[in-house]
């Protein structure tokens, strides 16, 4: 299997064009390609912080070296989150208050608010229940034949886990898969006809997470978020506020939802084309706790982020105005040799294998870091409890997405523990 | 070799013995103390070896220098005595530390 797929006539040849403000990583097909790796390479050794003056999201900043990366991340003050954090913009009419997307300090304010759910006395506790409802979908899997790790897998797991978080009906379940889905799915994905679809499955959302709130009011559970939520102090009367707790609700499905998807996915990817890695992993599996965060750095779940100067500064040589669009490529900060050593390499045992920027830094740094990692630290220990191997069997298809960085599709065959 | 006691958020406690000359955050990381991630490895650039110094030994540990500082002040929730263990080493000095766990790293 190879990184590089040159079925696509369309991709030029990154050192073969000019290095001059038509030069556009921002394209999704580079990307459900695998083939936006030497554009990285070639701005970050001649241009890292470039301009692009034209795509098809406008003129936007590339930042592709680990350090420019981490001094934009940290410089919340100049690079603003306020209005969007990707390279596209968002749909004007209808927008959910995420404190992903604000400044301090409504930004701090809202994250406290949710962030004892993934404290880690909180984490130990869904511990057993994410485990054991990922060991029974292990064990149901056909084996010997062909399926689809993308479907069958990771958007299981990862719904369970959702689903989990919330205390959620289990049945109803792919209902957060979907929401998650509908909340970014833009209209020429076919995945919706319409902003106005979009506007009342959300709200259908919101409907059914209303009731669910109400109920723990009554009943509270354990130690889900919505019955912190129900009975936390500033979050109480929530329900006074529905489009915040909509928008709450939408960032930690979404958040959590495609990122740790792919990581699962990705793993899989990562041990089948470096055998020699799968054998290390096979002969000592207390290596899935250094493997876990190496497998987020390699796959990058998230290619950028984005944010916006509200002010003149100076960056590497480069004059930003306010008013720019700055993208951050954690992609290519995760592959830069002068922070990170054998970059392209994926190594199981890796030192410092949690230096990486696949989960940001600074204020926004991921909320979800260490659930995300448990729940793959958990789906590679029953892996390996059962199976043999997970042999990748054919070509994985890519999203087609400058943003979420994964795979529609992934064909395996499981072999079971002899 | 001197001791590093951490307080859990739980209350739980860990005291272990380290050699002077060592990071507080790599006497956590070595002896698996849970409650520190310290994902840069030391760099000063994460936050996420986050740890409250007991009272009694503020004084003795110090200020945090000045990249210390403005990582900190990423964390909306730091305190006065807030600081990043990567950057306090372990010396005959501080042999008894007590520092506090947060709730959860940033
Ligand atoms: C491997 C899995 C994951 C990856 C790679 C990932 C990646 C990211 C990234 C890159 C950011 C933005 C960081 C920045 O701007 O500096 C972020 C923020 C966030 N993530 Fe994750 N994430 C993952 C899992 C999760 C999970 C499981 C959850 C939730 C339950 C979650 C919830 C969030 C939230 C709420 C934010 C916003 C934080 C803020 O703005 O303060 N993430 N994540
Ligand atoms: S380990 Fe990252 S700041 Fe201390």
């Amino acid at each position: 299997m190879s990184e590089a797929n040159n079925s696509d006539d369309n991709i030029l040849d990154p050192w073969e064009i000019p290095l001059d403000g038509s030069f556009n990583v921002a394209q999704p097909q580079l990307f459900q390609q695998d083939a936006q790796w030497g554009y990285f390479e070639r701005l970050r050794s001649e241009a890292p912080i470039h301009l692009c003056e034209e795509s098809e999201f406008g003129p936007y900043w590339s930042v592709t070296k680990y350090k420019d990366i981490m001094s934009v991340d940290t410089n919340h003050q100049v690079f603003s989150s306020e209005g969007g954090i990707t390279i596209g913009d968002q749909d004007e009419d209808f927008q959910l208050p995420m404190f992903i997307a604000m400044d301090p300090p409504k930004h701090d304010d809202q994250r406290r608010v949710v962030s004892p759910v993934v404290a880690p006395m909180n984490l130990a506790k869904l511990e057993s229940t994410i485990r054991t409802r990922a060991a029974g979908l292990l064990d149901a899997l056909p084996v010997g034949e062909e399926i689809d790790w993308v479907d069958n897998i990771s958007i299981e797991l990862t719904t369970q886990m959702l689903a989990t978080l919330f205390d959620f009906p289990f049945e109803d379940r792919r209902k957060l898969t979907r929401w998650s889905d509908v909340a970014t799915a833009s209209p020429e994905t076919g995945l919706i006809e319409s902003e106005e679809q979009r506007r009342e499955e959300l709200i259908e959302c919101l409907t059914v997470f209303t009731e669910i709130f109400k109920d723990r009011q009554k009943n509270p559970g354990e130690n889900d978020l919505i019955t912190m939520l129900a009975h936390g102090e500033s979050t109480r009367d929530l329900l006074d506020r529905p489009m915040e707790y909509l928008g709450n609700l939408i960032l930690l499905i979404v958040g959590g939802n495609d990122t740790t998807r792919n990581s699962i996915s990705g793993g899989v990817l990562a041990l089948n084309e470096n055998p020699d890695q799968y054998r290390k992993l096979k002969e000592n599996p207390r290596l899935i706790p250094n493997m876990v965060p190496e497998i987020i750095r390699w796959q990058t779940p998230l290619a950028h982020m984005r944010r916006r100067a509200i002010e003149d500064i100076e960056l590497g040589g480069q004059q930003i105005k306010a008013g720019d669009k700055v993208v951050m490529w954690y992609v290519s900060g995760n592959r830069d040799g002068e922070a990170i050593e054998s970059p392209n390499d994926f190594i199981i045992d890796r030192a410092k294998p949690r230096q990486h920027l696949s989960f940001g830094f600074g204020i926004h740094r991921c909320m979800g870091n260490r659930l995300g990692e448990m729940q793959l630290k958990i789906v590679w220990e029953e892996i390996l409890k059962r199976f043999e191997t997970v042999e990748v069997v054919g070509e994985p298809s890519r999203v087609y997405s400058t943003f979420v960085k994964g795979y529609t599709h992934l064909p395996v065959v499981l072999h079971p523990k002899k | 070799m001197a001791k590093v006691t951490f307080i859990q958020f739980s209350g739980d406690q860990n005291t272990v013995d380290v050699d002077t000359g060592v990071s507080v955050m790599k006497a956590a990381i070595d002896n698996l103390v849970p409650g520190i991630d310290a994902d840069c490895g030391g760099e000063c650039s994460c936050a996420t070896c986050h740890v409250l110094v007991s009272d009694e030994w503020v004084e003795k540990t110090g200020g945090a220098g000045e990249q210390e500082n403005s990582m900190l002040d990423l964390n909306p929730d730091r305190e006065a005595n807030s600081r990043l263990s990567c950057q306090i080493t372990m010396s005959e000095d501080l042999d008894g530390l007590v520092v506090k766990l947060p709730e959860f790293q940033y």
